[in-house]
């Protein structure tokens, strides 16, 4: 969940959710990780929407009840290859002074105007070194500050510096902390500094590195997998929320890499993580379950109560997102599914 | 996407077309000595089957099929298949080489979905060849060149990581994404809903790896565990309690992949209402591509692997039909809906000296085999470049 605007209110307690107004999508959702990304914009009474589909992704606005407003399809850039490309992931990314919508690739690295109606960037990954038994693509999307961060198949997440306005984008630094490919990328505002913030970036063989941006990015924690994808990661108060191929989430706290909860949570792999301030997790085995975290005022340490299962029949869920900053309505997407379902509490 | 998933795809599908085309052939089996000289016998059956598996296993188009590449078009992959069912004295109409292509894809389609874990997708394929193998126990040769193929997938997938395993089944749910033909054993074992889409359960045992969902752990900053909740998942998951073997033998575990066609269960798709949406549908083959060169040469290379038998003398082709009555195959030609027309690739012999000579180098490549054949005509088979898209 991106917002424009400040965090709302927290919710107690226990919820429960209805399905409520499905969106229409012109084409199916791909059996992708993290395949749904919501930007809210609660000024101007809009929620927008981007699935990948395959070659082309959609993204599309609704009013709050659901009613889809415009869409518009977005393709990969042609390059050099056989077959047509495919993107792996479309995210907005929220910056201190503009919006911008990034789509990853197969061929590159695409940013675009929110809206999606101008490339304002592009550009196109290095293969020169990959073995040719190495798919080769970006994956992984996340704003820093001013920075947008982009991971890739060889581990490497390159840092863009995005000016306020204009096409001036330039690759300012390749962090290197990952051998495997790059699954999923979080950040959050630094707590207690301005302007800075923290990111947590995670791979295939499931580590995780926690880093601090900058003119220079630091690495601050690592966290060591174990043999299994961390497929989707948040960050939040300084809470690491990973899910894992085996079903799992863990929480981690983000400073020291301390594991502080192990959730057996799912019966496939997770598929997609939304934290803020309620957890959200989906995965291929049709479920979405809501969490309430909290710290424990002994210890501070982070506790966790679920609060809600959501069965989606006979979806292979690949897309989950809170659509408003409570966290009292969440949308999802589905391998083959041709609509973007949505939930709201009751 | 993954440049390691055509081996997979094709094996499964391979397989798959096995199961079927071997049903039917049961199905339509009349006793050697009751049999008219154009009905199928049991001979004819194991000689079909075997022809089949001796050309799908040949070493060079498997050579070929194991090198890193993308997922050729659906168009190109539907030609290979469509060339190989016709690899012995078996003739197909257009409708039931249709019909054939839905069954053996929706089943694959099926059997990704429901891997529980994306490794075991080589399990399935592993399935395949077990059953692969038992359709030609009387040929020594053949058998050798199946188990080559094993030491080849093993030797491949061994080596691949839980993510990449990943990437290999989102690249084959890409492959079938939006194709939900409805399959009558499938709606009648409530495998499929009747809007084509697949049921997921979610009750049974978990993948090999996972906990059954229901716990949270609570660790303290020293990382002893303090606490222990349950919770309601809203499944019905046990854990799993043997892992399948990835060995040349052994037991699987996984049903996915074995045989679930028998002589008493006809096979048959539903058309009507397949593809309601029709926006959603990948645009891919309709406009044409002239990149697709590339891929018809790779399709032409592979092809000069496939010695194609041509009917001749005395013995005439041997028709098989999927369908219950030739008037039923006729119909269904004809009602066959726009958008799930298959646009095989058209294969000509033409002119053309450089396209021949590239292709005529593989072929002469190519060993004898120990089995006598009927007499092929090279000169007519030979497979050049196809017409530009």
């Amino acid at each position: 969940m991106v917002a424009a605007d400040s965090e709302g209110p927290k919710d107690p307690g226990i919820r429960m959710f209805r399905r409520e107004r499905s969106i229409p999508l012109q084409g199916s959702a791909a059996a992708l990780c993290n395949n749904l990304s919501v930007l809210q914009l609660p000024a101007r009474n809009l929620t927008l929407f981007g699935v990948v589909h395959g070659p082309s992704a959609q993204v599309l606005s609704a009013a709050p009840d659901g009613v889809p407003l415009a869409q518009r399809q977005l393709h990969v850039k042609e390059g050099a290859g056989v077959s047509a490309p495919h993107i792996t992931q479309v995210h907005w990314c929220v910056l201190p002074f503009r919006v911008l919508l990034v789509l990853t690739s197969h061929r590159g690295i695409q940013m675009y105007e929110s809206d999606g109606s101008i490339m304002v960037y592009w550009h196109a990954l290095d293969s020169g070194d990959a073995p040719s038994v190495q798919a080769v693509f970006a994956r992984g999307i996340a704003a820093s500050g001013h920075f947008i961060c982009v991971g890739t198949w060889s581990g490497r997440v390159l840092v863009f510096d995005i000016p306020a306005k204009g096409p001036n984008i330039v690759l300012s630094e390749e962090l290197a902390g990952h051998q495997t490919p790059i699954t999923d990328i979080a950040t959050e505002p630094a707590q207690g500094q301005d302007g800075v913030a923290d990111m947590v970036t995670a791979d295939d063989s499931g580590s995780l590195c926690v880093w601090r941006s900058g003119p220079e990015f630091t690495l601050l924690t690592r966290i060591p997998g174990f043999g299994v994808p961390c497929s989707s990661v948040q960050l939040w108060q300084g809470i690491v929320a990973a899910g894992y191929g085996n079903g799992q989430v863990h929480l981690y706290e983000a400073t020291t890499g301390t594991l502080n909860i192990q959730i057996n949570a799912h019966a496939r792999a997770i598929c997609a993580l939304n934290l803020a301030p309620e957890l959200l997790s989906a995965a291929e085995d049709t479920f979405v379950h809501i969490w309430k975290l909290s710290r424990s005022p002994q210890n501070g340490c982070i506790e966790v109560e679920h609060c809600h299962s959501e069965c989606v029949s006979d979806t292979q869920v690949c897309g989950a997102q809170f659509c408003d900053p409570s966290g009292s309505s969440f949308a999802v997407t589905g391998y083959d599914l041709t609509e973007i379902l949505r939930f709201g509490s009751v | 996407m993954s440049v390691r998933t055509l081996p997979l795809l094709f094996l499964n599908l391979g397989g798959e077309m096995l199961y079927i085309l071997d049903q039917r052939l049961r199905a339509q089996n009349i006793p050697g000595d009751k049999a008219r000289k154009d009905e199928w016998t049991e001979v004819d059956r194991k000689r079909v089957l075997n022809d089949i598996i001796m050309t799908m296993f040949n070493r060079k188009f498997m050579e070929e099929l194991f090198k890193p590449q993308e997922l050729y078009s659906k168009k190109a992959l539907r030609t290979i298949y469509d060339r190989l069912a016709h690899a012995s004295i078996m003739r197909l109409n257009q409708a039931s080489m249709d019909k054939l292509y839905d069954l053996m894809t929706m089943a694959f389609k099926y059997q990704v979905l429901l891997c529980p874990r994306p490794k075991d997708v080589l399990l399935v394929t592993f399935n395949h060849l077990d059953a692969i193998k038992g359709f030609i126990q009387d040929s020594p040769t053949i058998l050798h060149q199946v188990d080559e193929t094993f030491r080849q997938l093993t030797e491949v997938y061994g080596a691949i990581s839980a993510g990449e395993f990943q990437l290999i089944r989102q690249t084959l749910l890409l492959f079938f994404q939006d194709l939900h033909i409805r399959v009558s054993i499938f709606l009648k074992d409530r495998v499929q809903n009747s809007n084509g889409r697949f049921v997921l359960p979610v009750s049974g045992p978990v993948p090999w790896g996972t906990e059954v969902p229901g716990l949270i752990r609570m660790f303290n900053s020293k990382g002893e565990e303090v606490k222990k909740i349950e919770f309601k998942h809203g499944g019905n998951y046990v854990t799993a309690h043997k892992e399948g073997s990835f060995e040349l033998y052994g037991d699987r575990v996984l049903k996915l992949g074995t045989n679930m066609y028998s002589v008493s269960r006809p096979v048959e798709t539903h058309m009507s209402g397949a593809s309601k949406n029709l926006a959603s549908r990948t645009q891919e083959s309709i406009a044409p591509n002239p990149l697709a060169k590339e891929e018809l040469n790779f399709l032409a290379r592979l092809m000069g692997g496939m010695e194609i038998k041509k009917p001749s003398g005395p013995e005439p082709g041997f028709r098989l039909n999927l369908f219950t009555t030739d008037e039923e195959e006729e119909h269904a030609a004809l009602s066959r809906p726009e958008e799930l027309s298959y646009e095989v690739i058209n294969i000509q012999a033409t002119q053309d000296q450089q396209q021949n000579e590239e292709l005529a180098r593989i072929m002469g490549e190519l060993q004898i085999t120990e089995q006598p054949r009927q007499s092929t005509t090279k000169g007519d088979d030979l497979l050049a470049m196809m017409d530009e898209l």
